[in-house]
């Protein structure tokens, strides 16, 4: 009798067994996020080590003066939007790390059994972790983008990069910046999902965090170092850092490997594609 | 009546808490995980993989005008030698005879007028090249490489005293002009040989005194003229260019020349073909005018000429970063785990004084991560550099003093950073968060450097102030001021710090968490 009605009220697979009590699941989520004094820091974090970085870079920008055809941008090849956004370089660090310390700390504190006690439906909950993820990487990244862009308004028309000197100063009325400014926030929200993905399936903070920055920085430098030409470029289409900030420029796309939507695209997928291993390994593995 | 029992006391004889003990202890700690260890061989690959890579995917391919393509090491360069076995450049216009023997060659330069190619033309302008120069010089024979000394006025650099293309000494800055002569005076007696300048012919002035050892008794001296490549540094995200713009010359008129009294030839040092009627002279009475264009100078790596194509041992060393994140994560772990495990209280009571448990397990991650370093240095510049040769590939050389140096200085990095790493994880007691924290301050910006994300100011503010300064230690390569036209930026190998600065300051900042660590080990309960 008992055993009838625990399996009539959670059905082991289907459309009911990920969305059955998926509003607590994601209450309960929201919660654990929410009363975490690290997740506030960490979120403020992101924003100032972001929008110091893009305005430290800004303010450090020169036009060498030697150059040929003065400081055009013809002749230096300079994009102020991506040039503003040089800081999301620093913060997706931080980024990573929330979404990380996300899982990985009821891995650490043994906190996750209690989780799978409360909600037995597993994907119920990487979904509800999934979107109060979401969440709070679009919240950071909001605020990391959106004082870059201030901060890249203020401070390169005064270093060569004016609208005197032909150069458009970011700003979100056009739309190649409205593409690199708010590509930036997908991006930071899509590096979250992956670091999301991968602590998932390795169940472990420190070697997540440290995977997930090896895969970004490493592939990155991998794929730039690669002498063979070809070789380079489709390293460079798929490796998910590189691709993923393409969305960032807004000159000389068409030098690009892939367009800026693809480059996010590829991104996408690596994050899909880490989000379905943690799936996996959550499904199957004890925890 | 009561029996007198004898406090227990173990048969076994008291342990020893000495420091040997405690390294022991970490060390058997260290040793015995195996993820650690895996840890640490993927950093060993990590950084010398990558350099393989670099030495093994390497492809070139060229064609000359009209010729057949080619692939590979056939399009590789090759430069002249100097005395220390590096590239130089070796080719102006010399007017020279025989010297036997000691001797002595004063000239007074009284005008220094040249051309620059202009960019919209094509054609040449009037201008002096920066680093034109003329002046007298003794040299072992007319091969390009072989050994020289030579005292000179350089447009914009005034009076120099050079020697076997590396040595630079400045003399009186100054521009020379008709109403500004500049003598000039060079004296061989056996393998010495010393310049002096003087601005009147009577007061001498001596500008330096050099050895070049080995010099044969017959040499040539004579007066020279040779004004280097134009070149445009160009400032961009995407690296830095410098775009060359053709060929300079200088024509300098000489006269007072006295010492050597035989017959002047004129002669094209190099490759003359290049520029077909750039060099020449012209003697009316006592006035030479000399005309050249070409350079006496070494070769930088990277330099943005036929040097491209050329693999550097910078990049065999590329994996570091690699390493370095692998490191961080075991370094960091090392201590977190025990605070995760709650191990550490064991460890506590057992070595009650913290600092020394804190020093232990520095000194533990610090050689590991030395070994780790040495042996993935040595790797990616050994192997990378036999792989490069066996392919028929130039690389940029290096002395073995200079890879020996590179090595043990990537040994010494990995070991402060695995320190800091420990450090920082004893300070913070989080896995993620300590390596989080340890990429951030040594692989990212090493990363932003390298990666050409940074304008080039602010990527050498980064590898002056993070902890990320001690890849100084790496430099392989050296900067010369004599040689302008190239951009000496990370991009290309060149840290704004020399190797005991960039040590200094990650040493400073390991110091610094550290003593944080051991602090906060003491205030806080395990």
């Amino acid at each position: 009798m008992t055993e009838a009605v625990a399996s009539a009220g959670y059905p082991t697979w289907g459309a009911r067994y990920v969305w059955g009590g998926f509003w607590d699941a994601l209450h309960a989520e929201w919660t654990k996020l929410r009363t975490l004094a690290s997740t506030w820091w960490l979120l403020l974090a992101a924003a100032a080590l972001t929008v110091t970085v893009s305005a430290a870079v800004a303010a450090a920008y020169r036009c060498s003066p030697g150059a040929v055809g003065g400081c055009g941008p013809a002749a230096t090849g300079a994009d102020p939007a991506k040039i503003s956004l040089t800081g999301v370089y620093l913060g997706q660090v931080i980024v990573a790390l929330l979404a990380v310390l996300a899982v990985g700390g009821e891995y650490g504190t043994g906190m996750i059994r209690v989780t799978l006690a409360a909600t037995p439906r597993r994907m119920t909950v990487l979904a509800a972790k999934v979107l109060v993820v979401t969440g709070w990487a679009l919240a950071a990244a909001a605020l990391a983008v959106g004082g870059s862009l201030l901060a890249g308004r203020l401070i390169l028309p005064g270093h060569g990069l004016s609208a005197a000197n032909g150069y458009v100063v970011p700003s979100l009325a056009n739309g190649t910046d409205l593409r690199a400014f708010g590509g930036s926030v997908l991006y930071l929200v899509l590096i979250a999902l992956l670091a999301l993905g991968v602590t998932t399936a390795v169940r472990d903070s420190a070697v997540a965090i440290g995977l997930v920055l090896g895969l970004l920085y490493l592939f990155t430098i991998v794929a730039s170092v690669i002498p063979n030409k070809d070789l380079s470029r489709h390293l460079q289409q798929i490796a998910p850092m590189t691709t993923g900030m393409e969305i960032q420029a807004t000159a000389g796309v068409s030098s690009l490997p892939l367009t800026p939507w693809q480059g996010l695209g590829v991104l996408a997928l690596w994050a899909a594609g880490a989000l379905l291993l943690g799936a996996a390994v959550l499904r199957l593995r004890d925890a | 009546m009561t029996v007198m029992t004898p406090p227990y006391r173990s048969e076994l004889g008291s342990g020893r808490d000495g420091f040997w003990q405690l390294l022991h202890a970490e060390w058997t700690k260290f040793r015995t995980v195996r993820g650690w260890i895996i840890g640490l061989v993927i950093g060993v690959i990590a950084m010398a993989g990558l350099g393989l890579l670099t030495a093994g995917g390497a492809q070139s391919s060229c064609q000359a005008q009209g010729g057949p393509a080619r692939s590979g090491g056939a399009c590789m360069p090759s430069f002249p030698l100097g005395p220390a076995g590096e590239p130089v450049n070796d080719s102006f216009y010399f007017v020279h005879q025989p010297l036997t023997g000691d001797g002595t060659i004063t000239v007074r330069v009284t005008s220094m007028t040249g051309l620059l190619p202009s960019a919209s033309t094509g054609d040449m302008r009037p201008g002096l090249y920066p680093w034109a120069k003329a002046g007298i010089i003794i040299k072992e024979n007319l091969n390009q490489g072989s050994a020289y000394a030579a005292m000179m006025v350089a447009a914009d650099n005034g009076v120099r005293m050079q020697w076997n293309y590396i040595g630079d000494t400045p003399g009186q800055p100054g521009a020379v002009s008709p109403a500004n002569p500049r003598w000039l005076r060079l004296t061989r007696s056996g393998d010495v040989i010393t310049g002096y300048e003087s601005a009147d012919g009577t007061h001498w002035t001596q500008v330096g005194a050099v050895t070049l050892s080995g010099l044969p008794s017959a040499v040539q001296v004579g007066l020279f003229a040779a004004s280097p490549q134009y070149t445009v540094k160009g400032q961009a995200f995407a690296g830095t260019s410098t775009i060359g713009l053709g060929p300079t010359q200088v024509t300098a008129v000489f006269d007072h020349v006295s010492g050597v009294g035989g017959t002047w030839t004129g002669a094209d040092v190099g490759r003359p073909l290049d520029y077909p009627g750039f060099g020449s002279y012209h003697q009316a009475g006592g006035r030479f005018t000399v005309t050249g264009t070409g350079d006496i100078a070494p070769i930088p790596e990277g330099h943005g000429g036929d040097a491209d194509s050329a693999l550097t041992v910078t990049e065999f060393l590329v994996g570091t970063f690699a390493g370095l994140i692998a490191l961080g994560v075991v370094a960091a772990l090392f201590i977190t785990a025990e605070y995760r495990r709650n191990l550490i209280r064991v460890t506590f009571a057992a070595s009650p004084r913290r600092d020394r448990v804190l020093a232990a397990k520095a000194v533990v991650s610090g050689a590991v991560s030395f070994v780790v370093g040495v042996i993935g240095a040595a790797a990616g510049v050994l192997l990378g550099t036999a792989i490069a040769h066996a392919r028929g590939y130039y690389v940029f050389p290096v002395s073995a003093a200079t890879e020996a140096k590179v090595i043990i200085g990537t040994g010494l990095f990995a070991a402060v950073a695995g320190v800091l790493a420990l450090a920082v994880g004893a300070i913070v007691r989080r896995g993620a968060a300590a390596v989080a924290i340890v990429i951030v301050v040594i692989a990212v910006p090493i990363f932003l450097a390298i990666s050409a994300a940074l304008p080039l100011g602010a990527a050498d503010w980064v590898l002056r102030v993070t902890p990320a300064a001690g890849i100084a230690l790496q430099q392989a390569y050296t900067q010369y001021g004599q040689v302008t036209g190239i951009i000496y930026s990370p991009l290309s190998g060149y840290y704004p710090l020399s190797w005991w600065a960039g040590l200094l300051v990650m040493c400073a900042w390991t110091a610094a968490a550290l003593a944080g660590a051991a602090y906060l080990m003491r205030r806080r309960d395990a």
